[in-house]
């Protein structure tokens, strides 16, 4: 099956990694949880910055560590992007490309022409990082980490140091990776926004162990996520645009089990999208309500009803199609509309989060 | 002002002494300095401790010690001359090695600080992108701790210059050997040519002040790299 595995049992005082994993060889991965749940260890041994005693890792049929072997970061096929692009102060933009470049050998421009030109920074190259903004820092930091050509790319919380303005800045170039790139991506991040635009797997660690992982769309319907996401808990997912409504600027989005208006993004008919749906954006109602300002009515069947956070708060997940719907709800109005597994249910869903 | 010949040939003496001295260091002190800033052990404190001896210690005191390893009977001494060198004290070569003694904190700690304040992040770096210890060592820490290279050098030479107590104990006054520009001006002052003696020491307090003020101008100045 996979041969990209990672294990590791690593013991600081007062903290363990203990990690047993079979990572997918494409695609995004998500290595999710909050601050101190050992994500960015995970990462740092598998890069080779943190080494795990008790280890054994494995990469396309290649052993990077196991009881007799311990290959040091400079010689594995990986690139690595750290939160704080940390680039070389006393080089130009140009030569913190090259500085990977030049050390790699068999592989030429080709790996930096294209990193140049996804992520746009080619007016930037005679400037010094000192003269670069926080996004544009970060852009040059995956770029000179693409340029080497790695067969992995390691990412560790990239948007974590820039505000909000930045991170809308250098999102966009993570979604062109994301689309463009053949090689599989380890993505360390705590938002639940991040990782629903850019992940197709999750890991989801707490407290140095991975307590679930899977792909995205299913893992994030998962009423029992051991880490709570509160006011982040809800659905992902994969639609395509259907038809837009010119008049009143929206558009309409089929996923597998229904169809959803949503704010026209301008994108054209047939364009795959992402949708996020926060639990608290929809309700449920045993009739069609019709008089109603929501526009998005799916009729599904109730598929489990857990605990939420709250005491008097409950979620709901829904099965509409093929898809998972989550529904928080109080548990006042589970007991009265009598909510119970196998309850045919109306959904209504106030608002649909786009990401492309 | 006239400087009279023995004056200039105990000046170049003090420039060579204190040149070699600064090369001499740069290579033993860069190692040394790399491995305190980065090191976890535990005798890190002891090593640091005792690089730091000579800022504390009276020159004649660290001068007795030598003349003590390099003299005949000493370890170093029975070294040199099974080597056919004969003894160091009393030599030029012999200042040499009591100044890289005397000197190297002034080497080694300005060092340090410069690799600490470089971090392990520039390193980690660097081996993600492919570079192996010693050339992340040679290509990222040295040209990102160069401003603490050259201060480590300035003051190293200009300690070296301004030293005298250690140059007694090793190197006596012998003319052209070892009589640098701090024992001439003791010579002077002896014999009572207290004008000689004058323009010597306004030569060296001159010259102290400039490195000092170069260093201190060039360290505020606001664009330094690091």
């Amino acid at each position: 099956m996979s041969s990209f595995k990672a294990k590791f049992n690593v013991e600081w005082p007062g903290f363990t990694l203990d990690v047993d994993l079979n990572l997918p060889e494409r695609g995004v991965t998500a290595l999710f949880g909050h601050s101190g749940s050992g994500k960015t260890t995970l990462l740092r041994c598998i890069a080779g910055l943190e080494r795990a005693k008790q280890g054994y890792l494995s990469f396309k049929g290649e052993v990077w560590q196991d009881e007799t072997t311990w290959l040091p970061t400079h010689q594995r096929p990986l690139g690595y992007v750290f939160q704080d692009a940390s680039l070389f102060s006393h080089l130009s933009v140009l030569g913190n490309l090259h500085y990977g470049l030049k050390r790699t050998s068999g592989i030429r421009n080709p790996a930096l022409d294209q990193a140049v030109e996804l992520l746009g920074i080619g007016h930037l190259l005679d400037r010094k990082p000192d003269h670069l903004s926080g996004g544009e820092r970060q852009r040059v930091g995956i770029a000179r980490a693409l340029a080497v050509a790695p067969r992995i790319l390691l990412m560790d919380e990239p948007l974590a140091a820039l505000d909000l303005k930045r991170k809308q800045e250098v999102l966009p170039y993570l979604e062109r990776l994301h689309d463009e790139l053949d090689i599989p991506v380890l993505y360390v991040s705590h938002s639940p926004d991040e990782v629903a635009r850019l992940a197709d797997h999750i890991v989801v660690m707490d407290g140095g162990k991975v307590v679930t992982h899977g792909p995205l769309v299913e893992t994030m319907a998962r009423l029992d996520l051991p880490i709570r996401l509160g006011q982040d808990a809800g659905v992902v997912l994969d639609a395509v645009v259907a038809e837009r409504d010119e008049t009143w600027h929206l558009a309409r989005i089929e996923f597998a089990g229904g169809s959803l208006w949503t704010r026209d993004h301008h994108l054209a008919v047939g364009h795959r999208v992402r949708v996020r749906i926060h639990a608290s954006d929809v309700s449920l109602a045993t009739q069609p309500q019709e008089h109603s300002s929501i526009l998005n009515l799916l009729s599904g069947v109730v598929d489990a009803v857990s605990d939420d956070e709250h005491l008097g708060l409950a979620l709901v997940r829904v099965r509409v199609g093929e898809s998972n719907l989550i529904a928080r709800l109080t548990k006042r109005s589970v007991t009265t509309l009598a909510i119970v597994p196998g309850l045919p249910i109306w959904v209504q869903v106030k608002s649909v989060a786009l990401m492309e | 002002m006239m400087l009279s010949d023995g004056d200039l040939q105990a000046i170049w003496l003090t420039l060579r002494l204190a040149g070699i001295v600064t090369l001499i260091l740069l290579l033993i002190g860069t190692p040394i300095a790399w491995w305190l800033a980065r090191t976890r052990a535990w005798w890190k404190a002891p090593v640091g401790a005792v690089v730091a001896l000579p800022l504390v210690l009276p020159p004649s005191v660290l001068g007795f010690y030598l003349l003590l390893a390099m003299g005949p009977n000493g370890p170093v001494g029975a070294f040199t001359q099974s080597l056919g060198f004969g003894t160091l004290p009393f030599t030029f070569w012999g200042l040499v090695v009591a100044s890289v003694f005397y000197s190297l904190p002034f080497m080694v700690q300005p060092l340090q600080t410069a690799f600490e304040a470089v971090g392990d992040r520039p390193l980690e770096v660097a081996a993600t992108l492919r570079a192996s210890p010693i050339d992340a060592f040679f290509t990222v820490a040295v040209p990102l701790a160069l401003p603490g290279f050259l201060s480590a050098s300035i003051l190293t030479f200009a300690h070296t210059v301004g030293e005298f107590g250690v140059v007694l104990m090793i190197g006596g006054n012998i003319p052209g050997q070892t009589r640098v520009a701090s024992v001439q001006i003791y010579d002077h002052v002896e014999a009572l040519e207290y004008m000689h003696a004058h323009q010597l020491a306004a030569v060296m307090l001159v010259f102290s002040f400039v490195v000092l003020l170069a260093l201190y101008v060039w360290r505020h100045s606001p664009k330094k790299g690091a």
